[in-house]
């Protein structure tokens, strides 16, 4: 109960965080105007003459890659870098509630950002009368990929107290959890190894869980992934946050 | 009451805190003495949880910090080294996520705040985020934070550290008032300061307790009865290669 009352504390202040500097409005902005570029123009959503947002969920990969970095990065290097991390963990609060009511935090924000895509929604429900069920398993998706990559930058920005490097090294993570599943790379893996092995490759692959939901299909498996994902990159972030304050 | 037993932090082959054993009860004010790099804030930070010690034993509060870190955390309030603060929170979002994860709730959260600001002198400043306060401001806020909800034991890494004068004289005096009722371990290198508000001082150097005792006991250590003399003759600068 006390831990869920910390858990809230922590989530409210990260969320105040973001909204009361512009960062929040410049974000939100920016992934507003991507998804809609992408969806309309790069992703020829009229020309396809289908009632559907295959145009716009395609995009969601690459663009959290950059996007959803952006929002982890400062998590924990800040409190690094203005030395609050101290504070906070002294307090009596548990490194798991901290790391936890973090995640949170983001993972609202990011939810908030997808929620304010409904216009698309609107538009192919208006335009056609597409599955609905179809598009819900999309953001579905899209929430847990948002989740999965949000928990490695928060993995991440525990390393460093420097933002710009937590940045970059969540990048190249999540680009290898992309690529792993890109159809390109895997036909060219093909070549070299086995099927079985590239399966096998391609099944740590964000890309490859993500295409089920797109496809309207909610399989325990993809969200076991991506939960699992998450777990895991939120306990690595406490073994290192473990390991610096050990020295 | 704290207590710290054959306390040790190494720092890979480094003992930056070498066997050191103290206690402290309430009604005590603790000065913790000792020149730059001598294992001050290593030890505060160990005390309050933040560090694990290599060995030794540390209770608050007949808690152990290391088994048993929650009940032992909510004894005290503590003030780090450069009193940091969130830079883009309000001093007010400040306190309040303080005495949130406190555990104060509606009015007694309410009056815990006022009572604070108050006696930090913050109430020009509280609606103001904490990036654009002066120095001096930034310090008590984060020294009203320690006491939001009434410690019975402070632990300050030196609570006068960037302070005017002014400002220095009113810490002491909050020291000295509140050693009355609750137990502090202050940190600092400064000598006035533990003459004015410490029942009892102890100085560390190179990791380890080199004297403890009252200032008056440590100050008839020297033919002039100066304590900058003793601090001096037991400690080495850190200009000495050792």
């Amino acid at each position: 109960m006390n831990s869920w009352a910390n858990i809230k504390a922590i989530v409210k202040r990260e969320l105040g965080g973001y909204f009361t500097s512009p960062i929040a409005y410049i974000f939100l902005v920016i992934f507003l105007l991507l998804t809609g570029f992408f969806t309309f123009t790069v992703g020829s959503f009229f020309e396809r003459g289908e009632a559907s947002l295959v145009s716009f969920f395609t995009w969601h990969p690459w663009l959290y890659l950059f996007l959803v970095p952006a929002v982890g990065m400062r998590l924990w290097s800040e409190e690094r870098r203005l030395g609050t991390i101290e504070l906070l963990l002294t307090m009596p609060v548990t490194t798991w509630e901290a790391i936890v009511g973090k995640f949170l935090a983001s993972w609202l924000f990011l939810a908030i950002a997808l929620a304010l895509t409904f216009p698309v929604v609107v538009t192919v429900n208006w335009l056609g009368s597409p599955d609905n069920g179809v598009i819900f398993a999309g953001y579905l998706g899209s929430l847990f990929l948002a989740g999965s990559y949000l928990a490695v930058s928060c993995m991440t920005s525990a390393m460093t107290r420097n933002q710009v490097i937590s940045f970059i090294v969540s990048v190249l993570i999540c680009l290898f959890l992309i690529l792993a599943g890109y159809e390109p790379v895997t036909g060219l893996l093909s070549r070299v190894a086995s099927p079985r092995v590239v399966e096998v490759i391609a099944a740590f692959s964000v890309m490859t869980h993500f295409e089920g939901f797109q496809r309207g299909v909610l399989d325990t498996r993809d969200v076991v992934f991506f939960a699992s994902a998450i777990g895991f990159a939120l306990f690595a972030t406490g073994v290192i946050i473990r390991n610096h304050r050990a020295g | 009451m704290i207590k710290v037993e054959n306390l040790v932090k190494a720092f890979g082959p480094k003992l930056a805190v070498n066997d050191v054993s103290f206690t402290v009860e309430r009604g005590e004010v603790l000065g913790f003495l000792g020149p730059n790099g001598a294992g001050k804030s290593t030890t505060m930070r160990m005390i309050t949880g933040f560090i694990p010690p290599t060995s030794g034993r540390i209770t608050v509060g007949g808690h152990d910090i290391v088994e048993d870190p929650l009940p032992a955390k909510r004894l005290f309030g503590y003030l780090p080294e450069n009193a940091p603060g969130y830079a883009d929170m309000t001093v007010h979002g400040f306190l309040n996520f303080a005495a949130e994860l406190r555990g104060l709730q509606g009015s007694a959260r309410k009056q815990a705040i006022s009572r604070v600001v108050e006696l930090c002198f913050l109430e020009n400043v509280l609606y103001q985020t904490i990036d654009t306060l002066s120095k001096g401001y930034k310090h008590r806020t984060c020294l009203a934070q320690s006491l939001v909800h009434d410690p019975d034991f402070l632990i300050m890494d030196e609570p006068t550290d960037g302070l005017d004068p002014n400002q220095k004289h009113e810490v002491r005096n909050l020291l000295k008032h509140m050693g009355e009722k609750k137990a502090i371990i202050f940190s600092t290198h400064i000598l006035e300061e533990v003459e004015a508000a410490c029942t009892r001082v102890i100085i560390i150097d190179r990791g380890r307790i080199v004297a403890n005792g009252t200032p008056q006991e440590l100050k008839a250590r020297s033919p002039e009865g100066r304590l900058e003399d003793v601090f001096r003759a037991i400690t080495l600068p850190d200009t000495v290669k050792h």
